[in-house]
């Protein structure tokens, strides 16, 4: 059961967030660029599945230079090896574009399993996954919550309102996946260690033979306009009425006259 | 010169971050309140490769330095101070001087299981009458056949009632003062070896403080550690890397006062405003900051120092002098900010206020310090 694990370097959730005065993107000077929380999970189910059936867990990430570190976390996890597709072309490409580099990257593997995160941190827009499916010409699942692989097909579980769909599906195939499906594994030191012993490939556009295919900046559909902050919030107003009765009656005409909910 | 951390630093500091945050924090204000030892924490630390961080990976370590020890330590430390000492003492006290100065037979023997964190260790220099004056210790070795026999009183033994192996250091020689002094690993099952007393302290209450008596305790003869005589340097040089340690020990209890002080003052309303908002405030935050940053590149020096095989007692020394005094300060200041709240146990201030007090006197006190740092000076070393 060789598995590839998609994975994205994304700044710390835990740190502030700050747009650049012009909107062009954001300010990425002092960032703490971690591995993306949902694909932590999906490196774990890969390093269970390889547990229980053998075979080989690779992650392929793309991104600038940097996104080695998040390589290297998969790796000190426990992954055999780690490939980077990067390339200044792929600078400013769209989703699809993403998708359709780290699918070639993929096919050039053996493998009978994708997981990637249910989506990224950063941007939330959840498309790789089911795009690099759809490059691949394989089947796929999102945001399972249970992965069980057989022989040629896996049953997986999603929830959905009011209950959980179990599905089955044919192998090889995609799965992004949600946080719920496991708890995942801290590094050690001692596989950090081995992490940085490893070498990381790194490839570009032209190694995977996508040069001028559509994968670059350029041949991009979708831009990115302009990033905005979030509107400031307004400081919340305390009213210090006198009785429960007066309390009710002011939260009342709040949500009538201000809120306008009711 | 490169202040930037390489990646695999960076990495250790992700995951003992991580670890601390998710796993330790939870659990610091109850280990305290309860003076309760971590033995599952320790079980897991021992997994994660940091109770063995400088043990080469042969002998079931990480395979790592001195600086990657600090940025743990100071992770850990943040969370829970006294799972810290324990982290600390286990590292820096007990595998370093067994790998630097056992045979490949003891390294073999005692640092997988050590490192694994099954077991933890700890250090017997203090005595009573012997603090800061280690080289005036009394416990003896005498040599019986194929055995030592020691006898003596050790006080202040950090992780003495939970330790698997303890490292004794006892007059063998009959000369006096430092040269008389060796050093020996003591199993805890050696019959002679007691913990009399746990101690009732101020803080780190998650690790035990103990007097550990030796009476006619016997052990082989290969189990002295290092040569004979050679004692009182190897307990100069371990301590040098333990003052490191207890540097950033102190900048994670410091950093644990700013951090727990901030998000405070940040939902805390009074006149009309949030505490962050007053000037007098943020100050406090800014001055905290900069101390804080000043003693983690002292520690981090220190253990630069230290990996590259330079002597470094003195920056030892001034890490340890400047983190512990900064500690101290910063959990003054957190508690300040707090106002009567930091007074109270139910919030973590009054915690950081006591846990940093130690950190001013173990491993060397302040006084101790200085008086390294000014020796160097008299001695007409660089200021």
């Amino acid at each position: 059961m060789n598995v590839v694990v998609c994975i994205k370097q994304v700044p710390d959730t835990e740190q502030p967030i700050r747009v650049k005065p012009d909107g062009s993107g954001i300010e990425e000077q002092g960032l703490n660029w971690i591995l993306n929380y949902y694909d932590e999970h999906a490196v774990e189910e890969a390093l269970r599945l390889r547990e229980r059936h053998g075979g080989t867990v690779t992650v392929v990430c793309a991104g600038p230079a940097r996104a080695t570190e998040a390589i290297r976390t998969a790796l000190a996890m426990g992954a055999d090896e780690g490939i980077l597709v990067s390339d200044p072309l792929l600078e400013g490409t769209d989703h699809l574009g993403l998708a359709r580099a780290l699918a070639q990257a993929i096919q050039r593997l053996s493998w009978d399993v994708v997981l990637c995160g249910r989506l990224a941190t950063d941007d939330n827009a959840a498309v790789v996954g089911p795009a690099l499916a759809e490059f691949l010409g394989v089947p796929q699942a999102t945001a399972i919550t249970r992965l069980e692989v057989g022989e040629g097909v896996a049953r997986v579980e999603r929830e959905v309102e009011g209950g959980v769909e179990v599905l089955e599906v044919q192998l090889p195939a995609v799965f992004t996946v949600e946080r719920t499906i496991n708890e995942p594994r801290y590094p050690t030191l001692p596989g950090i260690m081995r992490a940085k012993r490893q070498e990381i490939r790194t490839l570009t556009l032209a190694d995977l033979g996508l040069a001028g295919a559509g994968a670059e900046g350029e041949a991009a559909r979708v831009r990115y306009v302009r990033f905005d902050p979030p509107p400031r919030r307004e400081t919340g107003e305390v009213i210090r009425p006198e009785n429960p009765e007066e309390a009710a009656e002011r939260i009342a005409a709040f949500l009538r006259d201000v809120a306008k909910v009711l | 010169m490169d202040f930037a951390l390489r990646e695999e630093y960076r990495l250790v500091q992700q995951t003992a971050r991580a670890f601390a945050i998710a796993e330790i924090l939870p659990q610091a204000a109850r280990l305290d309140e309860e003076h309760r030892f971590p033995a599952e924490i320790v079980r897991r630390l021992g997994e994660l490769g940091m109770m063995g961080i400088l043990v080469p990976e042969a002998y079931g370590g990480a395979g790592m330095d001195t600086l990657a020890f600090v940025i743990a330590l100071e992770e850990i430390s943040r969370a829970c101070a006294g799972t810290g000492a324990i982290l600390a003492v286990n590292n820096s006290l007990v595998c370093d001087p067994i790998l630097r100065f056992g045979t490949e037979e003891q390294k073999r023997r005692y640092l997988p299981i050590l490192a694994s964190g099954r077991e933890i260790g700890c250090y017997c220099l203090t005595e009573p009458a012997a603090g800061s004056d280690a080289a005036s210790l009394r416990t003896t070795a005498r040599e019986d056949g194929p055995y030592w026999v020691l006898n003596g009183t050790k006080s202040f033994v950090t992780n003495g009632a939970e330790a698997w192996l303890a490292i004794v250091f006892a007059r063998s020689e009959p000369t006096e003062g430092s040269r008389g002094i060796s050093a020996f690993l003591v199993e805890k099952d050696r019959p002679g070896m007691v913990v009399a007393r746990v101690e009732r302290k101020l803080g780190i209450n998650a690790s035990s403080t103990c007097e550990v008596r030796l009476e006619d305790c016997r052990i082989p003869r290969e189990n002295l550690l290092g040569s004979r005589g050679q004692g009182f340097r190897i307990a100069m040089h371990t301590l040098d890397g333990g003052r490191i340690g207890i540097a950033a020990q102190a900048v994670g209890i410091a950093r644990a006062a700013l951090e727990d002080a901030l998000a405070y003052a940040q939902k805390r309303v009074q006149f009309g405003r949030r505490l962050v908002d007053f000037q007098a405030i943020q100050w406090k935050f800014a001055d905290m900051s900069t101390r804080i940053e000043a003693a983690r590149l002292l520690t981090y020096r220190a253990a630069w120092l230290r990996d590259r095989g330079s002597p470094h007692t003195l920056e030892a020394s001034v890490a340890k002098l400047f983190a512990s005094e900064t500690a101290m300060w910063a959990a003054h200041q957190g508690m300040q900010v707090f106002g009567g709240y930091g007074y109270l146990r139910d919030y973590p201030a009054e915690r950081h206020f006591r846990d940093a007090r130690v950190t001013e006197i173990y491993e060397g006190t302040s006084e101790i310090q200085r008086f390294i740092i000014a020796r160097r000076l008299l001695e007409g070393g660089n200021p």
